[in-house]
């Protein structure tokens, strides 16, 4: 390698001979070719190319020659420095390709690796099954109502038809609060969310209303004392039995997939009259001789028993200052921990309030 | 309800080939749900036989048991006409008595196969059957000796013993108390198929001749005539009271549900089941003089036939005699004139009650009867003389007794219930096309009579149709009869929706930033005790021991309602812990219950609306019940592995997600160290918004963690969501921002360790000026070179103007200006 050209006097300058910048250019061009890796380009091109390099010395030397011989110098030492230059830039892509090529093998990593470090987060499936539900209704132009779990007796029962001498009182077992006469319960289903919407907003009502009620049920896999149901209310005018069937039908649809409809049988509630029962057609053997027989879904009947359901009895109405001669209305009822629990063959009821996490992680953030 | 096939068939000409399936289908469609369907005697296979004993020989065996070597003529059902050699170890039988064989190759319910077998030193050829093992009654205390006329030896016991049915079992609702009759499901088979089949007779069991009521009978007041509409009284003499219940009755009511007492018990329970009329026998020997129904004196006393002493109210209607009161009125019996194994003359009461009045006797002594259940959901009140003819004639016939002549009624029937109704109702309820024709025709078939006016009808309502008071009641049955599977499906045309509510639109969000940030959510049951809050070191002042309770909690540990999410998440994530997931961060958002001092809810009346006073004071007694956001976290936050060592869940995790939802929502919040149960006394922070306190975060005292069983370390926080969704932002404003170059500077601060970071960071922001952008505390350090009782906080502060780059000597000046100030408030000093 060429070191600085440290005796460099000017004085005796030569004339810059064509052999001589020849012989630099060569020297340039094979260290130049000669370089291995980005490190060795880097001093070559100091040596050859840097300002002290014999080919910069000379372009300064051009300067001292005299003017006829300028002109053929300046070209010589020029093309040379630019034939180097361009190796140079020619080999630098050269090398840095081939050093990346190297890096991007010398990085491999392996991918397999868990990458888990941070836990996996999730929301229960009562909520996002309550949110699909709901937004299944509000996609129809309805709205979500909500009311408050320690309830007012007369709200969860007399003002539905349900006085305190009604038979049908003992089908709820409802748990009191303290002192008893003070007639606060809890809830014993979202109906009377149904109530105070009709006595807070006027009709058209079209409203949803998810939440849990409680039932002095012991615990088991089938029972719980609390649960979650989800209501809907409609009240207008004209409304009939078909306009319940069709939103129940939409509402299976939307859950169940095309196809999945209701029936309706006779049935009673204190808070509707006519009253039905309402049954999903079963989504996986949709009925279907030959695959209902063996069905474990709806163990063989073809439907899976869904809620409750009927036309507002006017009673109700009354009691919730809505006109019933001028008004009719639907309101229809269902269990979304049952809902959830067929839909994803959830087979203990105790899954969902236990809290093991490897239960709502299955279900991720949506449903 | 319990009916079975065979009986429903005496009252209605049902298709011979109607399986029981069908018929319980089709009764389901119709109202009268399917509960279970049972088939008693199916799994019981022959050869089953009468056979004769013609001879036995009693052996004493070593085990202290005496068996009959019996030889039994069961004819040629053997197939050789020899007598059949059996072993048989009841006592109960004689010579000559005619008896149920089941042979060598039969099967007795239980899949209990029979075949000739050594005992006792015979071969025994068969079995003689007791009425337990052929599922016909409870009694096992021998084998079962037919009457003498039953059969022949070697008839087939199927043809002779009623040992197979179908019964169905319907689920009633409470309107159709009708129905708990057999009158009444065979009154729904019949008008099932008059409707949607082609017809089918129907005989009504209570339409018979009765005699007229006369002076003779047994001498009856009625005090309360509206209590007990009508009262009718039959009495039987001359019963013979060691009269078997005939095999057939006690069958019936045995498969309907009910357990054969005794002939005269048994028969009222038969009628009863049989016209859906509750009744009453009296020992008439035990009555002392007239009877009369009054309401009770409060406090009087009367013990009922269960034994039990009852203090009575004087809302209960009782009937008495001389001796005071002898019965709860269409609830229960009085233990002094009941009917018992030597009784030979019988009242017979067969009276109407008010459903109300039945309805709180039997909830106030807390009383479910058969009878009960029927009265208090309303009965025919035109039949009592019928059932009680019938009961009569039924005495007479099995107990060998003599029909006194006396026939008392007292009262009579209301007169029947009219309901008018617009003919078009049905159809415009229903939504379904129905002919003005149908719907009489169906209202007509369920038993009403029908005047049409104009575009008016008026229905007379049948009077075991106690149900039917409103026009709906009417479109109820109209479209039930038209079928239910004919209502079309039409989407209602909802008016435009504004969509979710802007809570409903926050609380998803807090949720799902929750999720994303790693946390699982859980749900608890509301329910705490004093032992949950005690675990979580409350102190006795502390306001979350003021729990609402429950009047009938299903745990006495748990009986209130909680005041605070915490115990329900600590249980869960000990239970986690307990199955091997200790490393968990929970979330929960629910309602709390706050309760304060309220008065009663009033009951309002439902004719008309609440007036808004009235409707302020529900919810005025009610207690406050906040949304409350609760988390815990615990074990490792984030995991150890190939990268390098886990994190431990700590402190700053609980704050770090109140801070994120926080964020999430737009919420500017504040944290303050303070002390407070259940969190560790200096790693508690409280976090505000301004003046509205949030909630709290932390790391929990240790004792509370050993108190849950959850690792120790364990982090928590409770906030008041709707205190914070009532802070998010709405409408977010656009920032503007500079584009010229930021200018950083880092300062290091040594403080007194019990100065906060936060209180520095302001100090900073309030220094700094205009030309502040933003504030990072990067690095704290505590060690030697800050000196004893002293920490270092490394902030990097953000400098740039909205109109020009900073120069160094406008940087060096703001940062300058908030040390300064840093210094001033906080004696920092700035490390060199
Ligand atoms: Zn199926």
């Amino acid at each position: 390698m060429s070191g600085p050209n440290s005796d460099y006097d000017p004085v005796e300058v030569t004339p810059l001979k064509a052999e001589e910048v020849e012989a630099m250019r060569e020297a340039a061009l094979a260290a130049i070719a000669a370089a291995a890796d980005l490190d060795q380009l880097k001093e070559v091109r100091l040596a050859h190319a840097g300002d002290r390099s014999p080919l910069a010395l000379a372009n300064r030397e051009i300067g001292a020659l005299p003017p006829q011989a300028r002109k053929e110098a300046g070209q010589r030492v020029g093309q040379a420095r630019g034939a180097v230059n361009q190796a140079l830039a020619a080999r630098t892509e050269v090398l840095e390709a081939e050093h990346e090529e190297r890096m991007l093998v010398e990085e491999t990593v392996d991918v397999t690796l868990p990458v888990d470090r941070l836990p996996r987060g999730s929301r229960h499936p009562i909520t996002t099954g309550s949110e699909l539900i709901a937004d299944v209704f509000v996609a129809m132009g309805w709205e979500v109502a909500e009311g408050p779990v320690v309830e007012a007796e007369w709200l969860n029962f007399d003002a539905l038809n349900l006085g305190a001498d009604h038979p049908a009182r003992t089908m709820q077992d409802t748990f009191w609060t303290e002192p008893a006469d003070h007639h606060v319960v809890l809830r014993t289903h979202t109906s009377p969310v149904q109530a105070r919407t009709m006595l807070t907003r006027t009709p058209p009502i079209y409203v949803v209303c998810p939440g849990r009620v409680f039932r002095t049920d012991e615990y088991d896999a089938t029972h719980s004392p609390m649960f979650h149901q989800v209501e809907g209310l409609v009240v207008d005018e004209g409304i009939t039995m078909a306009h319940l069937k069709g939103s129940l039908d939409h509402f299976a649809t939307a859950m169940f997939g095309e196809g999945i409809d209701t029936r309706f049988r006779p049935s009673y509630f204190p808070f509707t009259e006519p009253s039905a029962e309402v049954d999903l057609r079963c989504f996986v053997c949709r009925g279907v001789a030959g695959e209902v027989e063996t069905c474990r879904t709806c163990r063989g009947e073809g439907w899976i028993e869904w809620g409750g359901c009927g036309v507002v009895n006017p009673r109700v109405l009354t009691a919730c200052g809505i006109d019933p001669e001028r008004y009719t209305g639907f309101a229809f009822g269902m269990g979304i921990d049952r809902t959830l629990m067929f839909r994803h063959g959830i087979t203990d009821l105790r899954d969902i309030f236990e809290g093991d996490v490897r239960f709502a992680a299955a279900f991720g953030t949506e449903i | 309800m319990r009916a079975p096939l065979s009986w429903i068939r005496d009252y209605v000409d049902l298709p011979a080939d109607l399986t029981a399936d069908e018929l319980a289908h089709r009764l389901t469609m119709l109202g009268l749900k399917l509960e279970a369907l049972e088939r008693p005697g199916h799994d019981m296979t022959g050869p089953l036989v009468l056979g004769r004993v013609l001879e036995f020989v009693e052996e004493p065996q070593s085990n202290g048991k005496t068996i009959r070597w019996c030889q039994v003529d069961v004819a040629d059902a053997n197939g050789t006409g020899e007598p059949q050699g059996i072993v048989c170890g009841a006592l109960n039988f004689a010579v000559g008595d005619l008896v149920v064989v089941i042979l060598p190759g039969g099967v007795l319910p239980g899949g209990f196969e029979i075949s000739a077998r050594k005992t006792y030193g015979h071969v025994s050829a068969g079995m003689i059957c007791s009425a337990r093992e052929l599922e016909l009654g409870e009694d096992h205390d021998g084998i079962m000796v037919l009457p003498p006329d039953a059969g022949e030896p070697g008839d087939d016991a199927f043809g002779v013993l009623p040992l197979r049915d179908e019964v169905i079992e319907f689920e009633i609702n409470p309107d159709r108390a009708y129905a708990l009759s057999l009158r009444g499901v065979a009154r729904e088979a019949a008008l099932e198929y008059a409707v949607h089949g082609d017809g089918a007779t129907y005989h009504d069991p209570a339409d018979r001749p009765v005699p007229e009521p006369n002076a003779e009978g047994y001498p009856v007041v009625v005090d309360d005539l509206e209590g007990c509409p009508v009262f009718v009284a039959r009495r039987v003499t001359g019963l013979d009271p060691q009269a078997p219940t005939p095999l057939w009755m006690a069958r019936r009511i045995q498969l309907a549900g009910m357990r054969p007492i005794s002939l005269a018990v048994d028969i009222t329970n038969y009628v009863m089941l049989e016209m859906g009329h509750p009744i009453h026998g009296y020992d008439a020997a035990r009555l002392a003089g007239p009877i009369r129904v009054r309401r009770a004196t409060e406090g009087e006393h009367l013990t009922t036939l269960d034994d039990a002493d009852r203090v009575l109210s004087a809302e209960d209607l009782v009937v008495c005699d001389d001796s005071g009161p002898i019965g709860l009125g269409g609830v229960m019996g009085g233990a002094t004139t009941e009917m018992s194994e030597t009784t030979t003359d019988v009242l017979v009461e067969v009276a109407s009650w008010d459903p109300v009045s039945m309805f709180r006797t039997g909830r106030r002594h807390k009383l479910t009867s058969e009878a009960g259940k029927r009265n208090e959901r309303g009965v025919d009140p035109t039949i009592p003389e019928a059932a009680a003819d019938r009961v009569v004639e039924l005495l007479v016939a099995h107990g060998g007794g003599i029909a006194h002549p006396g026939v008392t009624k007292v009262g009579r029937a209301p007169a029947p219930r009219t309901i008018t109704i617009d003919v078009d109702l049905p159809a415009r309820i229903s939504g379904i096309e129905i002919a003005a024709e149908t719907t009489v025709s169906s209202l007509e078939a369920v038993g009403c009579e029908v005047a049409v006016e104009g575009d008016r009808l008026t229905a007379t309502v049948p009077p075991w149709r106690t149900d039917l008071t409103d026009p709906y009641d009417l479109v109820e049955e109209v479209v039930r009869i038209v079928g239910y599977d004919r209502v079309p499906s039409v989407l209602p045309p909802a008016p435009a929706g504004r969509g979710l509510t802007r809570d409903q639109r926050l609380r998803r969000r807090v949720g799902r930033t929750l999720a994303g940030a790693g946390y699982v959510e859980v749900l608890s049951f509301p329910f705490v005790g004093v032992d949950d809050l005690d675990r979580l070191g409350l102190d006795a002042a502390d306001e979350r021991r003021t729990v609402l309770t429950l009047a009938n909690p299903l745990s006495s540990e748990q009986p209130s309602m909680t005041t605070t999410l915490l115990p329900g998440l600590l249980e869960t994530a000990a239970r986690n812990a307990g199955r091997g997931q200790a490393d968990v961060a929970l979330f929960e958002t629910a309602t709390v219950t706050l309760p304060h001092e309220a008065g009663p809810a009033p009951i309002l009346p439902v004719d008309r609306r609440p007036s808004e006073g009235e409707f302020a004071d529900l919810d005025k007694a009610l207690p406050a019940q906040p949304l409350h956001l609760g988390l815990v976290v615990a074990g490792e936050r984030e995991r150890s592995g190939w990268w390098g060592p886990g994190r431990a869940a700590g402190w700053q995790d609980a704050v770090g997600a109140v801070r994120e939802v926080a964020r999430a929502l737009g919420v500017e919040v504040e944290v303050r160290a303070v002390t407070r149960a259940p969190w560790h006394p200096g790693r508690c922070a409280e976090v505000r918004a301004g003046d509205v306190l949030l909630g709290h975060a932390g790391e929990l005292h240790p004792k509370v963690c050993r108190a849950y069983g959850v690792p120790a370390r364990t982090a928590a926080a409770e906030v008041d969501l709707d205190a914070l969704l009532r802070l998010a932002v709405d409408v977010t404003p656009a920032p503007s921002f500079s584009s010229y170059p930021v200018a950083r500077e880092d300062v290091a601060l040594v403080v007194a360790s019990t100065v906060t970071a936060a209180e520095v960071e302001q100090a900073l922001r309030d220094g700094a000026g205009d030309l502040l952008e933003s504030v990072r505390l990067f690095d704290v350090y505590e060690g030697d070179q800050a000196g004893e009782g002293r920490k270092s906080l490394a902030f990097r502060l953000r400098f740039r103007a909205p109109d020009r780059t900073l120069t160094v000597e406008e940087t060096s000046a703001a940062r300058d200006a908030a040390v300064a100030v840093a210094a001033e408030r906080c004696g920092a000093v700035q490390r060199a």
